[in-house]
């Protein structure tokens, strides 16, 4: 519990400065450094566990079908990096509380700092490779948003995009890479995959998820051919750079090439990427630091190259070379704050950073140069300060390995190389800044900077020389759990200033004497570099951005054109391609059931049937004829309902199609009445290829289904229908009884597509020609008398037809649906006939109203049933004798198909009474009634 | 007949993929409306063709099917929902946009597209 608290109290504290954002930047400090303060001491607490060698763990499961749970640990590694995010954090907040201008919102930079803080804390501790993944994206969120912080400048906007664009695609690296892992450990618990190590090297896919894990870690870490998007995030503030570019994100990398070192470390492939790739960032990173006239940016390519160096450690991969990483781990992160924080204080109290201009500052700024020169010495590993060390041990390394065989020489003399220009770059930001003749351009006066800006630093060069003079005393502790997680094994650190006279002693004094060469004789160095096209990054990379934006734009523009026409013909061509072969494995079309013998009226049928429905095809442009072709197609579908056995259907599908017509006819009369035109031949050709081959497919399963025999479980039903539901209809018997919630169902989305319609009609002012597209005007008898007689006289005939339908529904062909149709119908013909305020003068009734009870009824029988401590929709039922009627059955069932019945009703009129009211003054005008 | 059955279908159906293929609204929804025909007669033909008989306990000796008429006749009810629906909308961006094309508004207006 206590490490999930050290990793969740800064997302929870994120909250805090923005709550207190109201008042002085003060409080919102306050509250970030005391945040970090706490999650500080709870560290602090856990610590000693974790020095002892016992790993402290924390599980919660989440997702364990997934393997991913919320667990921490705290071994010797998480406890170095995690003092290292919480220590220099703290000490950042203090800084950036005098770095931001009065301009700058305090609350939203601690808000952003507190959460990449816990991103890092969680990628450090996470015990399980999936949570671990989701904090390192986190990471590259939150430090998105720090590096973008001055979103109003375009610099920092675009280090910032492009910052995400790298690390977030190395993090997608990453997750294939650790999905990999985790599938070949099966787990993705730490201990199961350090476990597994032999399986995991020694698997197909070792080489895969290698590469792709390094990816992510090179990227994260600027590890070249990655290392470009550094520099241009120094756009961010300069507490960012300090904190993120120096001592926590950009080591997330290293972070993780250590954490897996047990699981993936140690074999020729890792050596060999791994090492060479740091050494090469090691002299890239070095070489272009030394060219850079910005401090930050020096200070960036001097951090890729000591990233660089840290890599080439790891890849080494011995005791002594894991010892030393970590080492140089801690001592980068002290003297490289430092100088991050002076470059930012060079900043603040000249105003400018280009070393062209800064010279001579000793003078304003004394105090602040001494620590200049001490963070920096510690950076080109000059004797008493920390830096030397763990460059020693380097050098010992880099000597003593003997992986690439005959050539293996070349290491320890491009290291020296590297340390000479490391040496170089490091004069220059102290000689440049601070010595030589004072500048007088400067945009503001120089002076010192408060003491309590200096503080932070002040500690950082404590530290550089406490931690160089006393090594072991301070740090191997420390050291030596993170050597003992990282290898398995305890070490026997030996730090010392003085090892007697070696080669790395003589490497070291090399690289001094070296590195004051280089930097006197830097002007030849700087004509040299000249000669070259200055590449910047940034461009390159907002060229492939917007390459693959257009690229994408037009593909899009291909493909989405914005014709839906085009989107249906496509899905229509996938159909195809699915079912095609589908089919085409199909050995016998025919199946072995007896087939019906085809008879002439059947054979008539379905001739008028196919050529009405390629006349409403053919004919789609005169809309009234193709309309009226559609109703034969109706009613042919009907008739074949009867002949194939189906009363109920026939009957629904005529009141239906006679509704559908009327409805559609009614929206004719708003539709364009100019004929559009035609399609062009290619279009139809196309077209009507499609639709024959959708048509012949459909067909093709029809008749494979048709002609194999079956097995239903309608024998159930049969079976059932009268014993269980109390009726002998069964298709009834089977919608009002045995799924009964199903038809619920369906008439609940009948009422949901009426009240959509409703709305759909409100305040909709359509289009009302006034005369036909001759210019004829319409007739001006609206309603025939002969209609109006016709029409009131079979208004009662027609209901007491319904009410028969529906009484007798439950053993004869009927039931609520359909008797509910034929009184809808029998009112719409009294719209029709008569017209609307006719109607509203005899009946004004309103239909959601009556929707809504047949819905409720409908679900209050079901519910009924629960009273008697029966499921829902259960129906009992009873034989009753009614006069004059004789032996009557009365189930519960009718109350349901009661139901049925008013929501049909309901919704039909809802329908077709609001949308014919149109054109009357009862169109709906107001949104609700 | 099984034949028969299947051509008419299969007619049906392709008749109503073309006109849904069409870029009015108005024939889209009857195509829409003739394809929910063909749909449920390929549904109802998976209870098999049985001719002159009752989906009714006692009224003859070889029942139905009556599980696909149950099915198809919500089917139906639905179906009409459904057509309503998509043809009040159609009516409603005609009195929005003044049209009753389909495609995108800012789809290139290029001949015999339609």
């Amino acid at each position: 519990m206590n490490l999930a608290a050290i990793v969740f109290l800064p997302f929870i504290g994120a909250i805090l400065p923005l709550l207190l954002g109201g008042r002085s930047r003060l409080y919102s400090t306050l509250a970030a450094a005391g945040v970090t303060s706490f999650s500080l001491a709870l560290l602090i607490y856990a610590a000693p566990l974790a020095l002892n060698g016992a790993v402290p763990h924390y599980l919660l499961e989440w997702l364990p079908d997934l393997g991913l749970h919320i667990a921490f640990r705290l071994d010797g590694l998480s406890l170095l990096f995690a003092g290292l995010i919480l220590g220099i954090g703290l000490l950042v907040i203090i800084y950036a509380h005098y770095y931001l201008s009065a301009k700058d919102s305090a609350p939203r930079f601690f808000a952003c700092l507190l959460l990449f803080m816990g991103s890092m804390l969680g990628i450090v501790t996470a015990d399980n490779l999936i949570l671990m993944w989701f904090f390192w994206e986190l990471t590259s969120i939150s430090s998105f948003l720090l590096i973008g912080y001055w979103f109003h400048q375009s610099t920092a906007r675009r280090g910032a995009r492009m910052a995400l664009a790298i690390t977030g695609a190395g993090g997608l690296a990453l997750l294939a890479g650790l999905l990999l892992i985790g599938n070949i450990a099966g787990s993705y618990q730490v201990d199961a995959v350090l476990n597994a190590a032999e399986a995991i090297k020694n698997h197909d896919l070792y080489l895969t998820a290698l590469i792709l894990v390094l990816i992510g870690a090179f990227t994260k870490s600027a590890q070249f051919p990655f290392q470009f998007w550094l520099p241009h995030a120094m756009a961010a503030p300069t507490p960012v750079s300090a904190y993120l570019h120096s001592a926590t994100m950009v080591k997330a990398g290293i972070f993780l090439m250590a954490r897996l070192t047990p699981a993936l470390g140690g074999t020729p492939e890792w050596t060999t990427i791994v090492t060479l790739t740091g050494l090469a960032t090691l002299l890239f990173g070095a070489y272009f630091a030394l060219l850079k006239t910005d401090l930050k940016g020096l200070l960036a390519f001097s951090t890729i190259s000591h990233l660089g160096l840290i890599t080439m450690l790891l890849g080494l991969g011995s005791a002594g070379a894991i010892a030393a990483a970590l080492f140089h781990i801690l001592n980068h992160a002290t003297f490289k704050a430092g100088l991050f924080m002076i470059a930012g204080i060079i900043d603040h109290e000249t105003g400018s950073r280009d070393m062209r201009k800064l010279s001579g500052l000793r003078k304003a700024m004394p105090f602040t140069m001494i620590l200049a020169v001490i963070t920096s010495a510690a950076m080109a590993g000059i004797p008493l300060f920390n830096g030397f060390l763990s460059k020693e041990m380097f050098f010992a390394e880099a000597y003593n390995q003997h992986l690439f065989g005959g050539l293996s020489w070349f290491v320890p003399v491009l290291a020296t190389l590297g340390a000479m220009l490391s040496v170089a770059y490091s004069v220059r930001f102290v000689h440049d800044v601070f010595f030589q003749e004072p500048a007088t351009d400067l945009p503001k006066k120089p002076h010192e900077p408060p003491l309590m800006m200096r503080m932070p630093v002040i500690f950082f060069a404590i530290l550089c020389i406490a931690v160089g003079i006393a090594p072991m005393l301070l740090t191997a502790n420390i050291v030596e759990s993170a050597v003992l997680a990282v290898n398995g094994t305890v070490p026997t650190l030996d730090i010392a200033i003085w090892h007697g006279f070696n080669m790395p002693l003589l490497m070291s004094a090399l690289a001094l004497a070296g590195g004051i060469a280089i930097y006197v004789g830097r002007a030849e160095l700087l004509t040299f570099s000249r000669q070259f096209d200055p590449h910047d990054a940034k461009d390159v990379f907002a060229k492939i951005v917007s390459n693959t934006t257009r690229f994408c734009d037009e593909l899009m523009q291909q493909v989405e054109n914005g014709s839906l026409q085009r989107y249906v013909a496509f899905l229509l061509v996938f159909t195809l391609v699915v079912v095609i072969p589908e089919l085409a494995d199909i050995l016998q079309l025919t199946g072995s059931r007896p087939q019906l013998p085809i008879d002439a009226v059947s054979l008539v049928g379905a001739v008028l049937l196919m050529l009405a429905a390629i006349s409403t095809a053919m004919l789609h442009r005169q809309r009234l004829t193709s309309l009226m072709m559609l109703s034969v197609v109706g009613l042919i579908v009907s008739l074949s309902f009867i002949h194939f056995s189906a009363p109920d259907l026939a009957m629904t599908q005529l009141v239906v199609e006679v509704v559908s017509i009327i409805l559609m006819i009614l929206a004719l009369f708003f539709m364009p009445q100019r004929i559009p035109r035609a399609s062009s031949g290619r279009r139809v050709a196309r077209d009507v290829l499609l639709a024959g081959s959708i048509g012949g497919i459909v067909g093709t399963l029809n008749y494979a289904l048709m002609t194999r025999p079956f097995n239903s479980i309608s024998d159930f039903f049969l079976a059932n229908s009268v014993p269980g539901g109390g009726g002998t209809n069964v298709v009834n018997v089977i919608l009002v009884d045995f799924r009964g919630f199903d038809t619920l169902g369906e008439i609940t989305v009948l009422a949901i597509a009426a009240a959509g319609i409703h709305k759909l009609l409100n305040n909709l002012r359509p289009f009302m020609p006034s005369s036909d597209v001759d210019g004829r005007p319409w007739h001006r008898v609206k309603h025939p008398l002969l209609v109006q007689t016709v029409s009131q006289a079979l208004l009662p005939l027609a209901l007491m037809v319904s009410v028969y339908i529906f009484l007798r529904g439950h053993n004869l062909p009927g039931g609520g649906f359909i008797a509910g149709l034929v009184t809808a119908a029998a009112m719409i013909l009294q719209y029709i006939a008569n017209g609307v305020d006719w109607v509203k003068s005899r009946f004004d009734y309103n239909y959601q109203t009556l929707t809504a009870v047949g819905v409720m009824i409908a679900l209050f029988t079901g519910i009924g049933s629960w009273l008697f401590d029966h499921n829902f929709l259960t129906s009992s039922f009873t034989h009753v004798h009614w006069p004059f009627i004789g032996e009557f059955e009365l189930a519960t069932a009718i109350l349901f198909d009661l139901g049925v019945y008013l929501t049909v009703i309901g919704a039909t009129l809802m329908i077709l009474a609001n949308f014919g009211q149109m054109t009357t003054r009862h169109r709906p005008r107001q949104e609700g009634y | 007949m099984e034949t028969l059955y299947a051509i008419t279908v299969g007619t049906l159906t392709a008749c109503s993929v073309f006109l849904i293929l069409r870029g009015r609204s108005f024939p889209i929804v009857i195509g829409l409306t003739m394809l929910s025909y063909a749909v449920n007669l390929f549904l109802f033909s998976t209870g098999r063709l049985i001719v002159n008989e009752l989906p009714i306990v006692g009224a003859s000796d070889n029942t139905t099917d009556p599980l696909p008429q149950a099915l198809v006749l919500t089917a139906i009810v639905i179906g009409f929902a459904m057509t309503a629906y998509s043809i009040i909308l159609a009516v409603r961006v005609r009195g929005e946009i003044g049209s009753d094309e389909v495609n995108d508004y800012n789809y290139a207006e290029q001949d015999g597209q339609r």
